[in-house]
């Protein structure tokens, strides 16, 4: 039986009266892609850095490929690949020479020339680091942990600072790692990146993990809804169903200060329902338009998105945190 | 250590003297300014016989500069080297990997010798050319121990001086406002004479600066009627370079700080 490639359970970290990390269980599959998303000061870095042997923590079992990374040696490192949140390589080398110099460190290296193919870097080897542009040095930071040849990579807020194309054509190149084998915990603020790449995801708030699973197990999680909406001018509140009009929601539009309001106001405005029954609201939407012979050409209809979950889950504990009134 | 050890710490020599090399500040301070100080010193006080017998007034001024190469190269670039790599997270993620630390900072300290023994050899070759030094075939084996500790103590103490530098700017501040001060009481830029206030040469003595010049200046004085062996000075050197290494193993960082 294959060992998973990460494994803790009640992970506790303190700074002095302060726990960081409040009880995390995670647990990874070799060769899983798991997205580990969480608000600033939430305890993400800190568990990461633990699972990375940066740091010793108070509590809990930890076992990242089947050792103890606060005590796991030399050995242990060949096996992992390390991408921090910044770093900086040295600017007066050259890129095949930064990769040169890290493949030495490792004692069965990929070959330099594959990894700077595989991150994209091939036409850039004789180019100093300190020319290159912002995504390209990302590229080689992703070269250096890649050369070790590492069975777990980590990886720290990526594509921070990339632009929407770099962005993608990392993706693409963390996607492929997959094919490698390569087992990758991701830390993202990014949840289009979580979503495209990771097959599970864990929030993290308040040191404790908050949710777990899928993309859409964290939807249903959260018990978000889909949200329905429509120009009021099209079909307007009082030509609804009276059980439509008990859940419809009159939204202002956006005003000059991207203020919405929920009353009803001068000017268009937008309605909206958030609901479950999604085929039967449109269906009577529509034959509501059509009944005033009209259409619902600004029907928009949003299922929820893993940035409303994300928000969603990390809200419900920021308001549990909060001491009651 | 093993033959991996060994490979790896080729790889990381070459890449460090690569870097010192291609950076333009850090190579200017360890090789182009010792050579225009020599240059300066010459063209200031003359080359005149320092007694009726000799030697040249610049046999004084080749062993201060030898001793600020040292100092420049070991010390200051180490320091200044491994700050910068320390809060850019160079080391951090070096720690992350499977080299052994003493490995990659063997890197720096093989690169600090390089540099001492080019610009040891250099500045003789000069002294010798150009200003008439004598070069003493029977104080080279005196004068190599020298450099070897001297090397080795100011690698120490500077791993040991990055805990007081807080990030990578205040490094080259910090690291002159040591420096300086110690090399105008350390026989570095103008060598102690007799009329040199008791308070000054006071000073030089407690720190190592002043030791590895004088050690030095043993090295290229034909007339010195002292043994050609400067133990105590060595002694000096080695006691601040045991004090550096016990700093670096208990208080050495390798990231930034929180």
């Amino acid at each position: 039986m294959r060992s998973p490639a990460i494994e803790v359970t009640g992970l506790h970290k303190s700074y002095g009266a302060h726990e960081a990390v409040a009880g995390v269980d995670l647990h990874m599959e070799e060769g899983e892609i798991l997205a580990f998303l969480g608000p600033n000061g939430a305890g993400k870095t800190t568990t990461v850095e633990i699972l990375e042997g940066f740091r010793a923590r108070t509590a809990g079992k930890v076992s990242v490929l089947g050792q103890d990374p606060a005590s796991a040696g030399l050995d242990w490192r060949e096996r992992i690949g390390i991408v921090l949140q910044e770093s900086q390589p040295e600017e007066y080398l050259t890129v095949a020479e930064t990769v040169i110099m890290w493949a030495a460190y490792f004692p069965a290296p990929r070959p330099v020339s594959e990894v700077l193919k595989l991150v994209g870097l091939a036409d850039h080897r004789d180019q100093r680091v300190g020319r290159l542009s912002g995504g390209q040095r990302r590229r080689l930071d992703l070269a250096l942990a890649l050369v070790g040849n590492p069975e777990l990579l980590f990886l720290d807020e990526p594509t921070t600072g990339f632009d929407p194309t770099a962005r993608r054509e990392a993706w693409a190149m963390i996607d492929g790692l997959r094919d490698l084998g390569v087992t990758v915990l991701l830390t993202t603020h990014y949840m289009d990146e979580a979503q495209n790449l990771a097959d599970r995801i864990s929030v993290i708030a308040a040191g404790q993990i908050i949710a777990k699973g899928t993309a859409a197990d964290l939807a249903e999680a959260a018990s978000l809804q889909t949200r329905i909406s429509w120009n009021a001018q099209e079909v307007p509140l009082d030509e609804l169903p009276d059980q439509l009009r008990a859940a419809a929601a009159v939204l202002k539009e956006a005003g000059e200060h991207g203020e919405t309001s929920t009353s009803p106001g001068e000017g268009p405005a937008t309605l909206v329902i958030e609901t479950d029954q999604v085929t039967d609201t449109v269906a009577v939407l529509l034959a509501t338009a059509r009944r005033l012979r009209g259409s619902v050409e600004s029907l928009e209809v949003r299922a929820p998105t893993l940035e409303d979950t994300y928000l969603a889950l990390v809200s419900e504990t920021d308001s549990a945190e909060e001491p009651s009134p | 250590m093993n033959g991996g050890s060994l490979q790896q710490l080729a790889t990381q020599t070459r890449f460090d003297f690569v870097l010192l090399w291609r950076n333009p500040l850090a190579s200017f301070f360890t090789v182009v300014l010792p050579l225009i100080f020599l240059f300066v010193l010459t063209a200031l006080f003359g080359n005149d016989l320092v007694t009726p017998v000799g030697p040249k007034l610049a046999s004084r001024f080749v062993p201060g500069i030898i001793a600020l190469s040292v100092v420049q190269a070991s010390f200051v670039n180490l320091a200044i080297v491994t700050v910068f790599r320390r809060e850019t997270s160079i080391l951090k993620r070096v720690r992350g990997t499977p080299i052994r630390p003493w490995v990659f900072m063997g890197g720096l300290v093989a690169t600090a010798y390089a540099v001492i023994a080019l610009m040891a050899v250099l500045m003789a070759l000069i002294g010798w050319a150009v200003y008439d030094v004598d070069l003493l075939w029977k104080t080279v084996p005196s004068l190599i121990v020298t450099l070897i500790i001297g090397g080795a103590v100011f690698c120490a103490l500077g791993l040991a001086f990055t805990n007081l530098v807080p990030n990578e700017t205040t490094g080259p501040p910090f690291l002159n406002l040591v420096v300086l001060p110690l090399y105008f009481v350390s026989d570095v830029y103008v060598p102690a004479t007799d009329e040199t206030p008791r308070a000054i040469t006071l000073i030089g003595d407690i720190f190592p600066i002043r030791h590895l010049a004088v050690a030095l200046q043993r090295s290229f004085d034909p007339l010195s009627d002292e043994s050609i062996w400067p133990v105590t000075n060595w002694l000096v050197m080695a006691a601040w370079g045991v004090a550096g290494a016990l700093i670096v193993t208990r208080w050495f960082r390798w990231t930034p700080r929180d």
